[in-house]
Parts: structure tokens; sequence; C-alpha cells
């Protein structure tokens, strides 16, 4: 957030592709796919994350700033032990703890939860460009390794974009799988769906509303963590201030593009992460007037953002003929038996 | 009554705030039986029963089932105990199928089975005697069917003292006829039933024994209803032998202030909602609209009141063409509209009374808000129509609900400006006296006896829609019974009796012509 | 005997003063348990904080001023959509489209021997207009397609930095580097510091009349939303779009042009900061403004004088934070604000109430 926000990552990245040789259009087709899973797999994170909190009834707009935390304490943490999958979990627990103080304030406090949500950003944010201030720049901080899954990677075309990857893209696939057989073939997703839905009728069948509330604004902010460990860690990886460049609040539009659910939400995801990468293989062509104008880069870095206000307009329009809109009761607190509220 | 009691209340107490909901309460129930709960709007009758469903906690006094002492701390507690409550509004998730919704919360493993949960139910279903289909939307349901989940849901835990809160409110005539049977098939089976009800002539003839509640207490039980009158009940329920008259009056039927030719509207779900109607609705008097919710009733009201988009026909306000007026130019025409969710379209819940008492009068000749003007008149109808409020500044959200009626009876009733008025059920969920209050105000709405006052200059013409079909009988002047979005019948007060009209909206006796109402 | 929580019948304004009076207090109690943490002494680095911006003599009064004045207008831009419930959290792109405008019309699209008033006028204008219609796209999304209003005005910001980048690094850059050539004379908005040779004492004081507009939309602000027709229709409309529309509010078109106005705000808001303070469109010229504006909004309550003390609270923070090691703390004091402040509102609907039993009230209706 704020002037941290204006650094783009992409700027560097522009130089080092632009001097490489011409390449065919498999080839790009290739690049895209693996460069959109490995750039998606934050996003993925982030959005799963949301769509657990939001499908209990909560909005929590930090995303972007527990993304933040995660990227900075995960990076702090491996560099200190020496060890990623250390820093992993360590950026998921405090991300998981912060979002409790959202849960505190929107669930039994009842607050606005649109408010607390962008404070819990804020802070998150601000809390992660101090923790990260003397890791600016630091090298050699143990990442997550990539390798090939034997076999898969050979498939044409499709195996070495989604089977040479980084290990937390293997995550990432296999946290969406996990995520839709919790929400759709568990007895848990089942009371989760019913407490967005209807808090009320969850409550009078003996449903722990709050219970559920808060441990899945808990675990949205745990996997908002992950996500950002994962782009310190292993997809970019490094530690800037403000790294994320807005990929938590990409990630709250890709919630509603998905409409609630982990298999478009993925989709989305791996989308957008091949929109992000886009721009930077479109300068490698030369044949296209892209490279040859450098300052279009700056409209193609827009990109994904325009994208997601255009995914917005999409989901609102057909979501009248859907059927899968928001959960009922997001963002409204639930008090038993209150009147006027 | 040889048996013992299967459940014991004794002395059972709940406040909110300083309002004693329910106040030292005793009841006992048998199996088997059918017991009723008679009273009216705000009596204590459900918060009485959600205490021994386990959703409040008493605040005093004690609970047995079966003899022994019980303490429920949760619903589940109360399930665990055989006992389950199905609620007026019930208790579903729209977007959850069926036998999601009836195995909810009890007992599912972990890992859920959705085929062999669903051919659970259905079996379970048939072997009740409920026809649901288990992998239904609930969302999907009509009304009837859905009852049916809940009862089916409350039955598949065990239960076997079950409570029903309003049950049909909402039914139709066929449908409640469906809903006594079940209950009948349930009392052989030695399931006992607290059937809560307000409606007396429903409760003398499907329970056994009847408690009237009043203001929280237990006043009186019936043990024979059949031979208690009904002036007894009601005496009992209201607590004096408050004459619930309404002064007709004899108005004089005037200019046609609303004109509605050939009117065609569509639902939410862009289904055909009204097939051309045409009214006409004359001064001084109260056009009915007698039909079971979801027959276009809501629909063409909000057509006439701007706030839905005609597909068809046109319609005319005190003479001139409305059909492309905006709402708030209708408004200055003189029309008023009560609509049927009082807390959050009838009024802005964080305003105050004030602001929400002067809605339509807020504009004054230049871009300034002048309220302090308006604040004594308000003053003055929150005594005329005994609003209980802290005052002009109290927040909206916190009145109850018959309260907040008020408010909005008292800014659209508004005796010089209010010239056609549109009413979806406005006593609906009132007690009594406030229900008798309203009605009366309806009526006077649309006369000018000088004897009487607080008297419009020139009467209004309402047109009211009640699910209530006695309140529809005895307030209209023409009764009009709408069924699929078509006038059916139209008659004059008096000329045809409840069970007839109900016939009508149900469709189920002459063909259903397109026919005028005038 | 027990306590219980009752919902508030009533909420004063002195009670409205004191919860968010506290919730400051609170935030600046746990931003100084922060800073303790991080290894700095809280009380050095408060004092030092608020002698750099408020205490600290005509100076830092000076360099404050300079500062709260985006954030009173922004904020006062927040204020207006919040009312209406259309979270404008854009604000910042608006007024980076604001700054755009404005630096066009000093530099670029106008001769620069226009005459100041008019100069200034019309960069203003220029501003208005254009952070208006980039909030109004948002607006307009929100009212016609039911776009979600955060997350359009958020992605807008990032699409206005883009676009100012392009400007700054490429179309209007001078000399390749991120700076656009400096205001003609005429466009630079006076300041105290004008009149050092003829009042000595008024030398190195870099506050400018930007505060003077930002005072006069304080107040037709407050006349507009406390006053008007139009403000107590915003009220019904933010309160309840269903109740709005069923009173012939046309909601759509008012969301568009609350959403319009809000944005006119934020985009004087850069105007002022670029004609004021750097007088060219330069790099990370704002440090946030639009997006602390929102946490000046909220704790001022949606009300227009707040907002100005809100203003000059969090532009000491802004001002005093230069002081204090390590950068990032004064976000988190923003965002800790915004928590306790609407933490605080719990206190607002509820009281804790010793409750004797007493007899039956007024047979009034409960949920039967």
């Amino acid at each position: 957030m704020a002037r941290s926000l204006i650094h783009d990552l992409g700027q560097q990245r522009r130089e080092s592709v632009v001097n490489q040789p011409p390449i065919g259009p498999l080839v790009f087709f290739e690049n895209l796919l693996g460069a959109g899973v490995a750039r998606g797999t934050p996003l993925l994170f982030a959005t799963l994350g949301e769509v657990l909190a939001e499908r209990s009834g909560v909005l929590n707009l930090g995303v972007e700033g527990m993304m933040l935390l995660g990227a900075a304490s995960g990076f702090g943490v491996a560099h200190l032990t020496g060890s990623a999958a250390l820093g992993l979990l360590a950026a998921m627990t405090a991300s998981a703890l912060l979002s409790l103080i959202h849960a505190l304030v929107s669930v039994t406090l009842t607050a606005d939860q649109v408010v607390s949500g962008l404070g819990l950003g804020f802070f998150g944010a601000g809390l992660a460009s101090v923790v990260g201030a003397d890791l600016v720049g630091l090298s050699n901080v143990p990442r997550f390794p990539a390798f090939e899954l034997a076999g898969l990677s050979s498939i044409p075309l499709l195996g070495p974009a989604l089977f040479g990857q980084n290990v937390v893209v293997y995550l990432g696939f296999l946290l969406v799988a996990l995520c839709w057989f919790y929400l759709y073939r568990t007895r848990i997703g089942l009371e989760l769906r019913a407490v967005g839905e209807s808090p009320a009728a969850a409550d009078a069948l003996g449903i722990g509303v709050s219970r559920l509330r808060y441990g899945h604004v808990a675990l949205g902010g745990a996997l908002a963590g992950l996500a950002g460990a994962s782009l310190s860690l292993a997809i970019t990886p490094g530690w800037v201030d403000g790294m994320t460049s807005g990929q938590g609040w990409i990630a709250v539009g890709l919630v509603i593009f998905g409409g609630w659910d982990p298999l478009r939400a993925a989709l989305g995801a791996y989308l957008f992460g091949a929109i992000r990468r886009l721009p930077l293989d479109l300068q490698g062509v030369q044949s296209l007037p892209l490279f040859h104008n450098p300052n279009l880069g700056y409209f193609l870095d827009m990109l994904p953002y325009v994208s997601t206000v255009l995914v917005l307009v999409l989901a609102g329009a057909t979501r009248l003929r859907r059927r899968m809109g928001a959960p009922a009761a997001l963002g409204q607190p639930f008090v038993r038996g209150e009147r006027g509220r | 009554m040889a048996q013992a009691p299967v459940v014991r209340l004794r002395s059972l107490s709940k406040h909110f705030g300083t309002v004693h909901a329910v106040d030292r309460v005793d009841l006992d129930l048998y199996p088997g039986e059918v017991h009723a709960l008679l009273g009216e709007n705000g009596a204590g009758k459900s918060t009485l029963m959600c205490m021994l469903a386990g959703l409040y906690r008493p605040d005093a006094g004690h609970l047995e089932v079966h003899g022994k002492p019980v303490s429920f701390h949760s619903p589940r507690d109360a399930m665990a105990a055989s006992i389950g409550m199905v609620h007026q509004h019930f208790m579903l998730v729209p977007t959850l199928t069926v036998w999601e919704n009836v195995l909810l919360g009890g007992g599912l493993p972990p890992l859920l089975r959705p085929k062999r949960a669903a051919a659970q139910v259905q079996e379970a279903a048939q072997r009740l005697g409920l026809r649901v289909d288990a992998r239904a939307q609930v969302g999907d349901l009509g009304v009837g069917e859905q009852q049916r989940v809940e009862i089916l849901r409350v039955l598949m835990r065990g239960v076997r003292i079950m409570i029903l809160d309003e049950p049909t409110a909402v039914l139709s005539p066929g449908e409640s006829e469906a809903l006594f049977a079940t209950i009948r098939t349930l009392c052989e089976q030695n399931c006992t039933i607290v059937l809560i009800s307000h409606k007396l002539e429903e409760v003398r003839r499907a329970a056994r024994r009847i408690t009237v509640m009043r203001r929280g207490r237990s006043v009186a039980t019936f043990d024979d209803p059949m031979e208690s009158t009904a002036r007894e009940l009601a005496a009992a329920m209201v607590g004096e032998e408050v004459s619930l008259e309404l002064h007709r009056g004899e108005p004089v039927p005037g200019d046609v202030l609303l004109e509605v030719r050939q009117l065609e509207v569509r639902s939410d779900r862009g289904l055909p909602a009204v097939r051309r109607i045409d009214l006409q609705l004359r001064a001084g008097e109260i056009l009915g609209l007698a039909g079971v919710a979801g027959n276009g009733q809501v629909e063409l009201m909000e057509a006439i009141a701007g706030l839905r988009p005609v597909e068809g026909g046109d319609l005319k306000l005190c003479g001139q063409s409305a059909t492309r007026l905006s709402s708030r130019q209708r408004a200055e025409l003189g029309l008023r509209f009560i609509p049927e969710d009082r807390t959050h379209t009838g009024t802005a819940p964080s305003l105050s009374v004030l602001e929400n008492m002067v809605l339509r009068r807020y504009r004054g000749r230049g871009p300034w808000l002048r309220l302090d003007a308006l604040r004594s008149r308000c003053q003055q109808q929150i005594e005329q129509l005994q609003i209980a409020t802290s005052g002009p500044e109290q927040a909206a959200r916190l009145l109850s609900g018959g309260n907040l009626q008020k408010v909005i009876l008292a800014r659209e009733l508004d005796p010089d400006q209010a010239r056609v008025i549109l009413a979806l059920h406005p006593t609906r969920g009132l007690d009594a006296r406030a229900t008798a209050q309203i009605r009366q105000l309806l009526l006077d709405a649309r006369r000018t006896d000088p004897a009487r006052g607080g008297h419009p200059a020139r009467p209004a013409a309402i047109l009211l829609w009640s699910e209530d079909l006695e309140e529809l009988l005895a307030l209209s002047d023409r009764l009009a019974v709408i069924n699929a979005g078509r006038i059916v019948h139209t008659v004059r007060h008096g000329e045809a009796d409840l069970p007839t009209v109900g016939r009508w909206m149900t469709g189920s006796s002459t063909e259903p012509e397109a026919a005028r109402a005038d | 005997m027990r306590i219980e929580l009752r919902p508030r019948l009533r909420v004063s304004t002195r009670l409205t003063l004191v919860t968010s009076a506290g919730a400051v207090v609170v935030a600046l109690l746990l931003g100084g348990l922060l800073l303790w943490a991080a290894g700095v002494d809280p009380i050095a680095a408060l004092r030092a904080i608020f002698s750099a911006s408020l205490f600290g003599g005509a100076y830092a009064l000076s360099d404050t001023t300079v500062k709260a004045t985006p954030l009173l207008l922004c904020g006062l831009g927040c204020l207006l959509a919040f009312r209406a419930r259309l979270w404008n959290v854009g604000a910042e792109g608006q007024l980076l489209l604001g700054a755009w405008a404005a630096t066009g019309v000093a530099s670029f699209w106008l001769p620069p021997d226009l005459p100041a008033p008019i100069m200034l006028v019309l960069m203003a204008l220029a501003a208005m207009v254009a952070g208006g219609l980039w909030a109004g796209i948002c607006g307009a999304l929100r009212a016609f397609w039911g776009v979600n209003e955060i997350i359009s005005s958020l992605m807008l910001v990032y699409i206005a930095q883009k676009l100012l980048n392009y400007f700054i690094f490429g179309a209007w850059s001078e000399g390749g580097f991120p700076l656009t050539p400096v205001f003609p004379q005429s466009a630079w908005l006076p300041r105290l510091s004008d009149w050092a040779q003829r009042f000595p004492a008024l030398s190195g004081l870099t506050v400018h009349l930007g505060i003077v507009i930002g005072l006069l939309f304080c107040f037709l602000v407050w006349l507009l939303v406390q006053r008007s027709v139009w403000g107590f229709e915003l009220r019904v409309l933010g309160d309840s779009p269903r109740a709005a529309r069923y009173i012939g509010l046309p909601v759509e078109r008012r969301m568009l042009v609350t959403m319009l106005l809000s944005g006119a705000l934020a985009g004087l808001a850069g105007m002022v900061e670029v004609a004021g303070v750097v007088h060219r469109l330069q790099d990370r010229f704002s440090p946030g403004y639009g997006f602390v504006a929102i946490a000046v909004a909220w704790l001022a309550r949606l009300n227009p004088w707040g907002v100005l003390l809100g203003a000059f609270l969090f532009a000491a923070l802004l001002v005093g934070a230069k002081e204090v090691q390590p950068g990032g703390i004064s976000m988190m004091l923003q965002g800790v604000v915004m928590l306790t402040v609407v933490a605080g509102d719990f206190l607002l609907r509820y009281r804790f109430h010793r409750a004797p039993l007493q007899e039956a009230g007024s047979g009034q209706e409960l949920d039967s």
C-alpha cells in the first residue's frame, strides 16, 4: 500500500527479457502456461483463503496486508533459521494470528467488516514493512526447491509447464482439490456453507456460528500468509517492500469471479497469473510493435488490474442468471435473536 | 388424563431488557395430544416454546421431561430429549438441498456420502407420509413443501414432542388441511404436538386442549375446546370484553382515483406475475385483494407504486396518466404505499423516528432541510398512535415491529396528502390492540365524518392485501380475488363468506376469467 | 442483579467524541507498545513525533498544515462517499489523476503567461473533473453493473499509478528523470514564505493557500451534508437503498453523482499538492494521502469538522514519522486507529446495564 505500491518489480524484469532471442508460438504458449501457473499460485492461495472466510459470512479485506506480512515474516524466519519450511510456518502463523483480530472485531464486537478489514490491511502492510526493513536485497535466503515430477513432465505441451514447477505450485494443486473436497464433501464444509447463507438457521440447529467464523477467518489469514511466503520464498523470490503489488486485492476480486467456488477460483488465479506474465512475454516478441516502444509497457502493466475490473463486470452481469452468488449473510454480523440490525 | 404428563413447565420466566416476555408460566403436556398455545402476537407463546426447544435459556423456573428435571443449553440438548420446533420463519438454508437441510446438525458423518444421505432422507419421508424430493434445492420449493422439510427434519431426529409455531400463517387453506392430517397421524403414533397460533377457529378445530397466554402469563386452560365459545377464548386472549368491532361507517364512493388497465408486470424472475389486470378504485372505498401469497399481489402493488416496471397496459392516478411517472411523481399526486418489508424498505433503520416520519414531506421550498418545524407534528403523531419510543430522536431500528409499522402508517396515512393508499398486509405481527387501531385508521381514511375527529378533508381510496382473510373480509368494501396474476372474482362486502373466497383463491371452483373488477 | 448488554437507545454527540478520542488514545498506547517491541523507546518516539509536528513552533505547525491539506480534502471526499455507503477506497487514484490534470493544464495545455488566479482556477477545475471522472467510473460500474466499488476503485489506483508513470517517466519527463518540468510561476499556489522579504518572520513557512481551499470545502461539505435536503437524502441512501428507492430517490443517479463529487475532492487534493508543494509532477509525490484519508474519515465519524481534526492528527503522525525508525510504523498506526475506532463502535451500539428484574413493560409486540 501507500508509496510502496508504486514500486514495480516488473520494471526490472522487463530489461532482462528484452535481450533474449526470438521464440516460436509453441514455446511462447508453454512459457505462458508455466509462468501463469507459477505466478498464479500465490494468487490461488490468497483466493482460496478468502473463499473460505467469505463462505462463513465474514468479509476480510485485509488480504493484501496479510500477504505482505506472510512474505516478510516468511522470508525473515527462513533467513534466521535457514529453513524455508519454518519460514512458511511462521508466515502462516503470523497472518492467522493477525486475522484473529479482525475476527474479534467483526464477529464478537459485530463491527463494520469493511473498515475492520481495511484497518487490518494497513496494519499488516505496515508491520510487514517494519519486519522486512532489514531484509531488503538479501539474496542467500533458503527457498523452496523446484523439481520435475518424473513421467508427468514428459507429457507434450502441458508436461513441462504443469509438472516442472516449484514445490509450492504442487502444493497449490493439492490445495485446490482439498478445498473442494472440504467444502462439498465434509460435514464441516456443509456447516460452513450453512453459516454463510443463514446463520440464524445454523444457530438454531446447534451449529457454532462464531466458532466457525473465527476458525475460517484464521484459516483464510493463514492461507494469505502462505501466499505471501510462496512469493518471497519461491516464486519471486526475495523481499521488497510492497512486493505483492495488489495481488491481495485481485484475490478478493477473484473470489467474486470464481463464484465462491474453489475450482473456478483456481481457474481465475491461474488465468491472472498468465495475465501478469503476458506483458513480459509479449515484449520479447520482436514482430510486435511492443518490442519497439518501451512506453507501451506502462499500459501493459495495467492489464491485470483492468482485467480484474472487466471480470467483475462480467461476473455481475451473469450472476443474475446463474445461481451462484455471494453467501447471503456475507458482511452481516450475527447476533442471536437481536432486533434491528 | 390418566397418563402422566410427558413435559412439565413450572414457573418458567424469560425477560428481554425490562420486558417480561414470559412470566412464571406453568404448563403440562400429555402424550398423544395436540395442545394449542393461543394468544395474540407478543403474548410470549413463541418465547415460551423456544425455551422448551433449547433456543433460549430460562431466567427462572424449571423444566421436566418424562418426570426428570432437564436443563437445555442448546437446541441439540432439546433434540436429545426428543423435543423439536418448527419455526414460523423457516430455519432452512435456501441454497442447500432438502437432504442437506434435513441432516444438517443432526449427526452427519465427517465425510459426506451424498447419494446415501439423499436416499436415507427420501426413504424416511416416504415412511412418514411426507411428500418431498430429497434432492431438490430448498430455495426452489413452495412454502408448503418447505414446511414439510422442516417437519421431516425434526421427525428424523426422533422428536416425539413437536412444536409448530404459527404453521398455517403462510399456507393456503388446502395446504393447511394437509398439515392437520399429518398432525393427526402423528398423534396417533403417540407424539405430542404443540400448536402455537393466534387463529381462534383453527385452534378450536385442531386442538384437544388450549392454553391461552396473555402478556407473558398463562391465563387459562381449556380442556374441551368445542365446549368453550369463541367469545370466551377471545376474552381470555385479550383480557377484557373488548369489542373488536370496527366502525365501518357508510362511505360514499366518490371519483375514480386509481384506474388500472390491462396491466402486465413481471416478477423478479422474469416470469409474468400480473396478467392484464383491470381495476378501478374510487375515493371512499377499500378494495381488498384476496390471494395466496405469490399470485401477483405484491408485483401489482409495486407496479402501481412505481417501484416495478410495467410491461404492458397503463394506469391513471387522480385522472392523470401515471404510467410514465416516477414513484416520487406518483407520491406527489397522492399515492402512498405501505410495503411488506417494514424494516428495510418502509423505514431507514439508522435514521431517527422523526426522520422516518418525514420521508414524504421533508422537501421544502429551498435546498435546505428544515426538520425542526416538523418535530412537533411528529410528537403529536407519536402520542396519537401510541408509538412506544423514547422520543423522535430514537433510531428506528430499535423500535419493535408494531411500533415501526405505526411510524410507517403515521407517514403514509397522512390525511392532507394521501389520496390512494396501497397497503401490503399492514397488521402483520401486531398485537390485537394495535391491529384494531390500524384497521380503524384504514377504515377512517376513506370517510369524511365530521363527528369523528382527525378525518381527512378528502376521502382516500385504499387497495389492501392481507394474508389474514378474516381481516380482508372485515375491512373491504369490495373484494377482488386474485389468482395467478388475474382477477377471478369480485364481490361486495358481505356477499361471500370465507370458505368461498378461500376456494376462489386456490382456483378450485369456476374457470378463471380475466374479469374486470369495478 | 446481573450485567447484561442492551442496545443503546440514543447516542449523544459527547459520547461519540469520547469514543473517538478514546480510540485514538488506545491506538497511541498500542503504537507505543509496538515501538517498544521494535526496540524503540516509545515515550521518546512519541515526544519526537509531536514536537516535530504540532508543538515545535511555527515551522512544525507549518509542515503539519501542509501535510494536513490533502488529507483534509481527500478525507472530505471519502466522507461523502462513505455516507452513501459507497466505499471509495481509491481516493489515492483520484488524487493522482487530479495532480496529472493540473500538471497538464499548468505545463502543457495552456499558455504559461495566463494570470495566476485564472491558471490556478483552471488547474483546480481540471483536477476536479479528472478525479471526479475517475471515481465516476467506479460509481457507474457500481450503480449500473453492480460491481463492487472497493475493488474497482482500488484497481483504478494501480491503473492511475501506471498511467502517471507513463507521463512522469516517459511522455512528460524532463531530461529522462522521473520529473516533469517545473510549473510556471502562475501555477504556484501562494505560500506564506512568498512574503518573507516583507515579513522576515515568514521565511521558511511553506504553508500554502491550499489550506484555505480545504477549509472552504470543509464548510461547503458541512452545509451540504448536514443542512441540505440532498445531504439528508444521501443519508437515507446510505442507510437503506431499498428505502431510498421506495421514497422515490433515483438511487443509481445519486450513487454516480456522489462518487463524482467524492473523486472531485480527491482530485482537488492532488492539484493542491502539486501546485502548493512540489510544483511539478514527480514520482511518489504522495505518501499515500488517499489511503490515510480513509482512516481520517472513519475516525471523524463522517463529520466534516472531525475530518479537519483528524487530518491534522494524521498529518502530525506523517510529519513526525520521519523521526521514527523504522518506517512503516505510521501505517501500522493508521491500521490500529481504524481498528480501535471501529471496535469502539461497539460501545455506541450497546451499553452495559445492571439489571434488577422489574415488572413487565407495556404489552409491546415482540417476536411472538
